[in-house]
């Protein structure tokens, strides 16, 4: 499948939570290609500084209106210039990048934490009409927005909070024990911090379900070319986060 | 189209037949075939590869780059496959399109250079570009670029051990950037490119910690070009080989820029991470430029400016 450069209008760039907003762009073309897991690579504005472009994970892929959202959290000056766009205005985006989750899950739980939920909004998309759980975390209520995208999405949410201001204080790896006793999942998706992300990869390996992550670091071009964003691999190979992930086997890329 | 002279932007350089003066930066634009979605690989006056060693490399440790006001700090570590690898995975498909392979070499030691040479000295490789100056390794390499006498045992090692056309790529971490251009050139380079990155440092004031995981890097993008033209401007004017001049290109008008200062090529490097197409749309610009201009042949900008 063909990844592409398009000037994308955009649509609408709206405040969905605290510092974090949803951007909805025209872009058929990859639209009509993008899968749950893969990425943008996002040009915030035509000046040279901020200079490389922003990847951001694509949480929806609407190919009638021929529209892709993303939904990002403002944390410095790239994501601040992306907030202050409208719908007057352009971006120019490359896409859809790296390889999406496998999507054979019959009996799907899904792991996510932060932002780590944007794509895993798209994956819960596409996974329907099976049934999905889904196991959440945040810092604290106001971050947990994302229980209502994913509510008529999943048959079950379960939350954590750092400080217990919805669903349980903790984090999700508290709860997944719990979580995993009461359901017989053939497959799980996390996304998140990387912390998360090995506690899950562990836990699914001691229950012998295969485990799905999705990656992060740093980089320059998004596909494969600069090697700003490679990882160890199994048995001495090397993996680039862009071009062979961001969603990798947890096998491959972790212990 | 034909890849002659007698196009206005068809160039020879060092006897490598080019059909556009742009080529490719080393370690900004993969093996090629990472961008062939995005970019015409036909339509590019040359693929210089990776930075290739002798054996696989798995890199710098921890964050390997950091944006700064119009620029970047890398320091990959000549992550890389390693040159069989190269020579039996990669060349083979690279070579379905019809654009000259240059392989940039980097080795720890004089004799390494020379293996890698013979090595190369394939069918498919076009030519030879020495890196003898990125300053991310600590085993070697910024010593050769910044030592007139290492460098130049470095270029008579290869051109002992190859018949390709040999590039000689350096360091800008110097004092006079003029005596290592010329003595490369004495001890038989075919060419000189430059500038490779110019060591840096970024700090995080949050953790009192370098941002990169090697504490230091390379600085790239268009915050370099006017040290690049500078350099390429004093090279130009006292050597007689042709230079390749890169450091900051984005745009046609920057590549114009070099090639009046002095460059009968460029590269476009870090701005393959902005516009993937970028060394098609400069080559594009500067056919434009050249025509508004009323000149018939790119040649007719290389070290024109008037002092
Ligand atoms: C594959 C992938 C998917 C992502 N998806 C999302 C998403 O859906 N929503 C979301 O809010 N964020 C996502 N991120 C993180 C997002 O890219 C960063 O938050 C963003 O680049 C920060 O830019 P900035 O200029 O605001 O921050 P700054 O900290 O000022 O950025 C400085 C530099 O560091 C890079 N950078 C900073 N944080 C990160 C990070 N966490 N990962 C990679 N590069 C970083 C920037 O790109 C920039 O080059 C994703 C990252 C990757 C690699
Ligand atoms: C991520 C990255 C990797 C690089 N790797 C190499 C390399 O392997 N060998 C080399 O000779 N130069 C390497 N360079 C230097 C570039 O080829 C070029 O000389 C330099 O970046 C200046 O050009 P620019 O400002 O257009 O990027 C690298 C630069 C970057 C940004």
């Amino acid at each position: 499948m063909p990844k592409m450069v398009v000037e994308a209008r955009i649509v609408r760039n709206t405040e969905i939570g605290v510092n974090v907003k949803e951007l909805v762009l025209y872009a058929p073309e990859i639209a009509a290609q993008a899968v749950p897991g893969q990425f943008l690579h996002v040009r915030v504005s035509d000046s040279y500084h901020p200079l490389l472009r922003r990847p951001l994970s694509i949480s929806d892929a609407d190919r009638q209106a021929g529209t892709i959202s993303t939904i990002y959290r403002v944390v410095g000056q790239g994501t601040a210039c992306l907030a202050a766009l409208t719908s007057e205005d352009s971006v120019n985006c490359m896409g859809p990048l790296g390889n999406g989750f496998a999507l054979q899950s019959q009996r799907p739980l899904l792991v996510g934490g932060g932002m780590g939920l944007a794509p895993l909004l798209f994956l819960a998309g596409a996974l329907c009409p099976h049934p999905i759980e889904i196991l959440m975390g945040g810092r604290t209520r106001e971050e947990m927005f994302w229980a209502d995208m994913f509510h008529g999405k999943c048959d079950a949410i379960h939350i954590t909070t750092d400080d217990g201001t919805l669903g349980s204080c903790g984090v999700t790896l508290d709860v997944l024990p719990e979580v995993l006793k009461n359901g017989a999942f053939d497959l799980i998706y996390t996304c998140g911090p990387r912390i998360m992300m090995e506690g899950v990869a562990k836990v699914a390996k001691k229950h012998n379900i295969p485990c799905q992550v999705s990656l992060e670091d740093y980089m320059a071009c998004g596909i494969g070319g600069c090697l700003s964003c490679t990882c160890a691999g199994k048995n001495g190979t090397r993996k680039k986060v862009c071009s062979d992930g961001p969603v990798f086997w947890a096998q491959e890329v972790m212990a | 189209m034909s890849n002659e002279e007698n196009t206005m932007l068809g160039i020879t350089i060092a006897g490598i037949k080019m059909k556009t003066p742009v080529m490719t930066a080393s370690g900004t634009f993969g093996f090629g075939l990472e961008y062939k979605d995005f970019v015409d690989l036909n339509k590019i006056g040359a693929v210089v590869v990776k930075g290739t060693t002798l054996l696989p490399r798995h890199g710098n440790q921890g964050r390997r780059i950091a944006e700064t006001p119009a620029g970047m700090l890398n320091s990959i570590g000549l992550e890389n496959p390693g040159v069989n690898e190269f020579l039996s995975g990669i060349l083979p498909h690279l070579n379905a399109y019809d654009v000259p392979i240059i392989v940039n070499i980097s080795g720890n030691t004089v004799e390494e250079y020379g293996e890698l040479a013979a090595l190369l000295n394939a069918s498919g490789v076009d030519g030879l570009e020495l890196n003898i100056s990125c300053p991310n390794v600590k085993e070697g390499g910024i010593a050769f670029g910044t030592n007139c006498d290492s460098a130049s045992a470095v270029v008579r090692q290869v051109k002992k051990n190859t018949d390709l056309p040999v590039i000689v790529k350096l360091s800008p971490n110097v004092t006079d950037i003029v005596a290592m251009a010329q003595s490369v050139e004495d001890a038989g380079a075919d060419a000189i490119s430059l500038i490779n990155t110019l060591l840096g440092m970024s700090i995080d004031i949050h953790k009192w910690r370098p941002v990169l995981g090697n504490v230091v890097g390379g600085l790239s993008g268009p915050a370099v070009k006017p040290i690049a033209v500078r350099m390429v401007w004093q090279v130009a004017q006292s050597v007689k080989v042709p230079v390749i001049g890169m450091g900051g290109i984005v745009t046609a008008e920057d590549a114009v820029e070099f090639m009046l200062a002095g460059a009968t090529a460029v590269a476009v490097g870090t701005a393959n991470f902005i516009n993937p197409c970028a060394a098609q749309t400069v080559a594009e610009g500067i056919e434009s430029y050249i025509r508004q201009r009323g000149l018939s042949h790119v040649r007719e900008l290389v070290g024109k400016v008037n002092i």
